[in-house]
């Protein structure tokens, strides 16, 4: 798996997404900024959906990247519980069965599908109940 | 200086889109237009500060008015830019050094949605590449929280979309005038769930301009006074979300909405006014989106978090409700020229308190007048005025 840039995900069989924590204050966020005032730490795989919308059109290249054959997607928001809320596609669910507060887990997603040799992206999937 | 910096002269180019006229060019022709309505000559303008974030140089006007060495400053501050250069010739008046001057904002985007790359806001490109550079996403996301939060019903925005075409109606500066049904506004396609196309406004073109002068040069010129109370420029506090985050905060308690750079101008502006929320009798709140109006009628302090499903409903937002909100249409109506929005709502803010709002004038002669934009990366630019 290749990510879509160095530096997001862990080098695990199962990846997790790579947070920064501020050194001084605790505070975590993402992606892990470059200063050395950044600790680079692993985040929780499991989150629950903070917010979301559905993106209808196909955003502008550039900077869009991602398959010329158009289809929509859950942009989620990610709350990954007291760690840091982090914004990514939601995909394996119909977008009537999106609830706020619904539980997900990391699943890093091929930006073009049909491409074999994609890069791959932070992304989520339904968990447990959801699922 | 003693007394109020005043509001003198008003002058708009009708917002849309224009062929064959560029930025600038609107620009000069609100400046014109409000020199004629206050009554003065260029040669005594004596300082300006112009706002344009993507239609060139604002002081390249001087050009095409008058070559009279004035001051001229350029603003740029995303989508408080206007707000920003009327505060800057307030306090240009307000310090003394000067007696009368301008605030002119004007742009012209191109077609569709802003087009923002990644490195402008300090962003990896890979956050572009994934297709999240879009302003869209976090517009909808926010209020979809809201809704969820605070029981908003799609209905509530299709709501306030309906009301802004229907007020544009009788605002010749408005680009959308025709009225939209709130059936047909619920069932158009969904560009950013919840939001259909309705509910976003559009980059737009336009030209505002707004001649500021001490009460005692206003005076002497024999104007009607309206008085800036007061105008504020603020940024955003800790763990507010904000458009283009890869990520946001986690807060003990989020059960209540964050804090914002609006919350902020706004307490700062009554605070400044020496007046409350319940003061304003006309407001206009940036509603880039529907659910925006939605969220800034709280946020500015008019109503608590839930309470604006009842207030559309029973109509409080109307001209003739108990706080008429974007009576000219707001950004929905208007489209959005990022240079010269806060200026647009603040001259249609001086037509209210002057009674001159025809077929959108608020009854009861209105006294005091309340206008609020938001923008990215959480900038918020609040004015009041009173007459």
């Amino acid at each position: 798996m290749r990510a879509i840039a160095t530096g997001l995900f862990t080098d695990e069989a199962e990846p997790r997404l790579i947070g920064g924590k501020d050194r001084e204050t605790g505070r975590i966020v993402f992606p892990c900024p470059s200063a050395t005032t950044y600790e680079p730490v692993p985040l929780s795989r499991e989150g629950s959906l903070w917010s979301y919308t559905v993106q209808r059109y196909r955003p502008k290249t550039p900077p869009y990247a991602g398959p010329e054959a158009f289809a929509p997607w859950v942009v989620a928001y990610v709350e990954l519980p007291g760690e840091v809320i982090v914004e990514a596609p939601l995909y394996g669910v119909a977008f009537e069965d999106v609830k706020i507060g619904m539980a997900v887990r990391f699943a890093p997603a091929p930006l073009n599908p049909e491409d074999a040799d994609s890069v791959f992206i932070p992304a989520f999937q339904p968990h447990g109940d959801a699922a | 200086m003693s007394g109020d910096v005043c509001i003198v002269g008003i002058g708009i180019h009708p917002f849309g889109r224009t062929d064959g006229l560029s930025g600038v060019d609107q620009g000069v022709f609100a400046v014109r237009q409000a020199l004629v309505d206050a009554g003065v000559d260029w040669p005594q303008v004596q300082f300006a500060y112009g706002s344009s974030d993507a239609a060139g140089n604002p002081d390249t006007m001087v050009d095409r008015l008058g070559l009279t060495g004035m001051q001229f400053i350029n603003v740029r501050n995303g989508c408080a830019a206007g707000g920003s250069a009327l505060f800057s010739a307030q306090m240009a008046i307000k310090s003394g050094e000067f007696d009368i001057g301008l605030a002119v904002g004007f742009d012209k985007h191109p077609r569709g949605a802003f087009n923002a790359l990644p490195a402008e806001y300090n962003l990896p490109d890979w956050y572009g590449e994934m297709g999240q550079m879009v302003t869209t996403q976090f517009f909808a996301a926010k209020i979809m929280r809201y809704m969820s939060m605070f029981g908003i019903s799609q209905e509530t925005l299709g709501r306030v979309a309906e009301k802004a075409f229907r007020n544009a109606v009788h605002a010749p500066h408005a680009w959308r005038r025709q009225p939209v049904a709130l059936e047909d506004i619920l069932a158009a396609p969904l560009v950013s769930d919840p939001y259909t196309k309705y509910m976003f406004c559009s980059p737009a073109e336009g030209g505002v301009a707004l001649i500021l002068a001490s009460e005692k040069k206003a005076r002497e010129l024999g104007k009607p006074l309206i008085r800036l109370k007061a105008a504020t420029m603020r940024t955003r506090p800790p763990s507010s979300f904000e458009v283009f985050a890869p990520s946001v905060d986690v807060v003990a308690d989020d059960t209540r909405p964050r804090g914002t750079a609006s919350r902020i101008a706004s307490a700062d502006a009554f605070r400044l006014a020496g007046i409350g929320p319940g003061d304003i009798d006309v407001a206009q709140l940036q509603d880039t989106e529907a659910g925006a109006e939605i969220m800034h009628m709280a946020e500015n302090g008019f109503c608590a978090d839930g309470e604006q499903e009842k207030w559309l409903a029973e109509g409080h937002t109307e001209i003739g409700g108990a706080l008429p909100v974007n009576t000219d249409g707001g950004c929905l109506a208007c489209g959005e020229p990022i240079g010269a929005s806060g200026l647009r709502q603040v001259f249609e803010n001086v037509v209210q308190l002057r009674g001159d709002g025809g077929g959108r004038q608020v009854p009861n002669s209105p006294k005091t007048a309340y206008s609020h934009v938001y923008g990215a990366p959480g900038v918020s630019a609040v004015t009041i005025l009173e007459r």
